[in-house]
């Protein structure tokens, strides 16, 4: 074995254990029946994908896909202009890029309660508009689409933030200098120029956000208090209370499918090859 | 012919040094002008101000007898050349030259540009992408791009810098032409001395800031009003406080009569192919240069030799 190999040894076996191990396995049981008492039995059986095209599940599929695409656009307003201004910022750019990467100190578990602590009838915001007298009863915050899409934008901005930045700072600065020489005024070189040139960065935030949002379960869980349930509450629902291994693990696979899909169509698109 | 751009008292500063001190100039209609000096004197950073890519300290810039000065380049008649091109990479060389025509919302957009892209003989390639081009094609999408707008002063910033030798010479010709047929005042900055002087009607030497002299090459070249500007256009030999132009020095194996003269010993022989450099040490220890037709050197390294000169070529400064 070359020296080459036997470096990338170790990365390769923990692929193997920890991820191509489990996949296999889970692929396995989305054919299987369930068992009486959690687990699987034979026979083999497409039972449980069909399953999937129940309208029941169809609908959860069709709202964590709204919320994902809901959240990703949300970062995509939210992030360009915090990643232009932090391209633009000169020698206090590693401070902004530290800012943005502050939250991560932290664990994702504890940054969502935050959220909670925020949002709940007693919280912060609350507390402040009652004191203010400005509403008499609190307002419903929590527990609805709402508090979801605010926990996955903050959790996620990050995300589409960084590689965003990347291509934004490689932009020439002659070019904006061009645009405005020919005519453009600055909401025109945004239009015209920026964006377009920036595509392959909005391209990667789109997917660093959208993927793990349309697999979110923890932050629907805790801030959609089990009435907003998306794709990753349901398949933890078919492993725990519901007992249903197979349809878990088809439900599983149809997720990984749907973001493989959409991976692989930005992959073929120009503005990934730019990006490679 | 009226005044196309004036410079009134420009000045600009940087935090700790001045970069630009109190720069006038006036541009007339349909020239061909240059900005030469070493880089850092102040010529990019002016062309900056009169595109509006840096506010001035002080001073005016007047368009067409207008104050521009407190307009944002989009408002500006004029227009860049940069030195790096600066096409947008996204556009194919056609939609380069659209840009600035769907900006200002002009009517037939892509014939206009068309017209353009023929008269910098790119029309063939205006679906290439910006990657696609070489430098030179690179380099005359970009005035293309900029011409089409039929700007009052076409601003250009080093832009044959990038090339390599034989195109930049290629492209000297094609900028002078396209002047030309073009009608547009150019304003060419640079630190080439040649360009500078093969190409303008007139041209502004800089140093440090200022403009130490504004006229026609000859004038220029012939009557440097400063040393800066005789020994940044050019090669002197420094006899005393008496300057000579290498090509006014002359050589001979015995000391002639009747001329001004130094001793020297030929130092080195350099063969230019159209002409030859003799360098020579003077008994003071000061090296000189002479510049002589390469069927008129008899002379080997190491051999005395007498360098004279007419008193008419003698450049004076203070």
């Amino acid at each position: 074995m070359n020296l080459r190999a036997s470096f990338l040894l170790p990365s390769r076996a923990w692929t193997a254990v920890f991820l191509a191990a489990p996949l296999c396995i889970v692929a396995a049981y989305s054919f299987l029946t369930r068992g009486d008492y959690g687990g699987v039995d034979h026979p083999w059986t497409l039972e449980s994908y069909r399953r999937l095209f129940d309208p029941v599940y169809l609908a959860i599929l069709w709202r964590s896909v709204w919320i994902a695409s809901l959240a990703t656009v949300l970062c995509a307003i939210l992030g360009f202009p915090l990643a232009l201004f932090i391209a633009r910022a000169g020698r206090t750019k590693n401070l902004y890029l530290q800012l943005v990467l502050l939250p991560f100190w932290t664990s994702f578990l504890v940054r969502t309660y935050a959220w909670l602590f925020i949002l709940r009838d007693t919280g912060l915001i609350n507390t402040i508009l009652l004191r203010l007298h400005i509403v008499n009863t609190p307002l419903p915050l929590l527990y609805n689409d709402a508090a979801v899409l605010v926990g996955l934008v903050y959790n996620f901005l990050p995300f589409f933030v960084l590689p965003l930045y990347a291509t934004l700072e490689r932009l020439d600065p002659a070019l904006l200098e061009a645009a405005a020489d020919l005519g453009a005024k600055p909401f025109s070189t945004l239009w015209r120029v920026i964006i377009p040139i920036s595509a392959p960065g909005i391209a990667a935030g789109s997917v660093l956000v959208f993927v793990p949002c349309l697999g979110a379960y923890l932050t629907p869980d805790l801030l959609g208090g089990g009435k907003t349930v998306m794709l990753g509450n349901l398949i933890q629902n078919q492993f725990t209370s519901a007992r249903d291994w197979p349809f878990g693990a088809a439900a599983s696979i149809a997720l990984m499918a749907i973001s493989a899909l959409l991976l692989a169509g930005i992959m073929r698109s120009r503005a990934a090859r730019e990006l490679m | 012919m009226p005044a196309v751009l004036e410079l009134r008292g420009l000045a600009k500063d940087y935090p700790g040094h001045r970069a630009v001190d109190n720069v006038s100039l006036t541009l007339d209609q349909a020239g061909f002008y240059s900005l030469l000096g070493p880089s850092g004197c102040g010529k990019t950073t002016t062309l900056r101000m009169i595109g509006g890519f840096e506010q001035p300290t002080a001073g005016d810039v007047i368009l067409n007898g207008e104050s521009v000065t407190a307009l944002k380049p989009w408002q500006r008649d004029v227009s860049t050349v940069f030195q790096s091109y600066a096409l947008f990479p996204h556009l194919t060389a056609l939609q380069n030259v659209e840009f600035g025509l769907r900006e200002h919302r002009l009517p037939n957009v892509t014939e206009r540009a068309l017209k353009a892209l023929q008269l910098v003989q790119l029309a063939d390639k205006r679906d290439r992408l910006p990657a696609q081009l070489s430098g030179g094609e690179k380099q005359r999408v970009a005035l293309a791009r900029s011409l089409v707008l039929q700007p009052k002063v076409l601003l250009l910033d080093e832009p044959l810098a990038a090339l390599d030798p034989r195109l930049r010479k290629q492209m000297r010709g094609e900028l002078k032409a396209m002047q030309r047929q073009t009608g547009v005042t150019f304003l060419f900055v640079t630190h080439d001395q040649e360009e500078a002087l093969s190409l303008s009607d007139r041209l502004a030497v800089m140093n440090k800031g200022r403009i130490e002299q504004f006229g026609a090459p000859e004038e220029v070249y012939l009557r440097p009003a400063t040393a800066f500007v005789a020994g940044f256009l050019g090669a002197m030999n420094w006899f005393g406080k008496a300057g000579v132009r290498p090509e006014s020095t002359r050589v001979a194996a015995s000391p002639p009569e009747g001329v001004l003269l130094r001793k020297g010993i030929v130092e080195s022989l350099l063969f230019l192919g159209n002409c030859i450099h003799l360098n020579a040490r003077l008994e003071n220890g000061e090296c000189a240069i002479a510049e002589i037709p390469r069927d008129q050197c008899p002379y080997a390294e190491r051999e005395t030799i007498w360098l004279h000169w007419q008193p008419a070529d003698e450049l004076y400064f203070e």
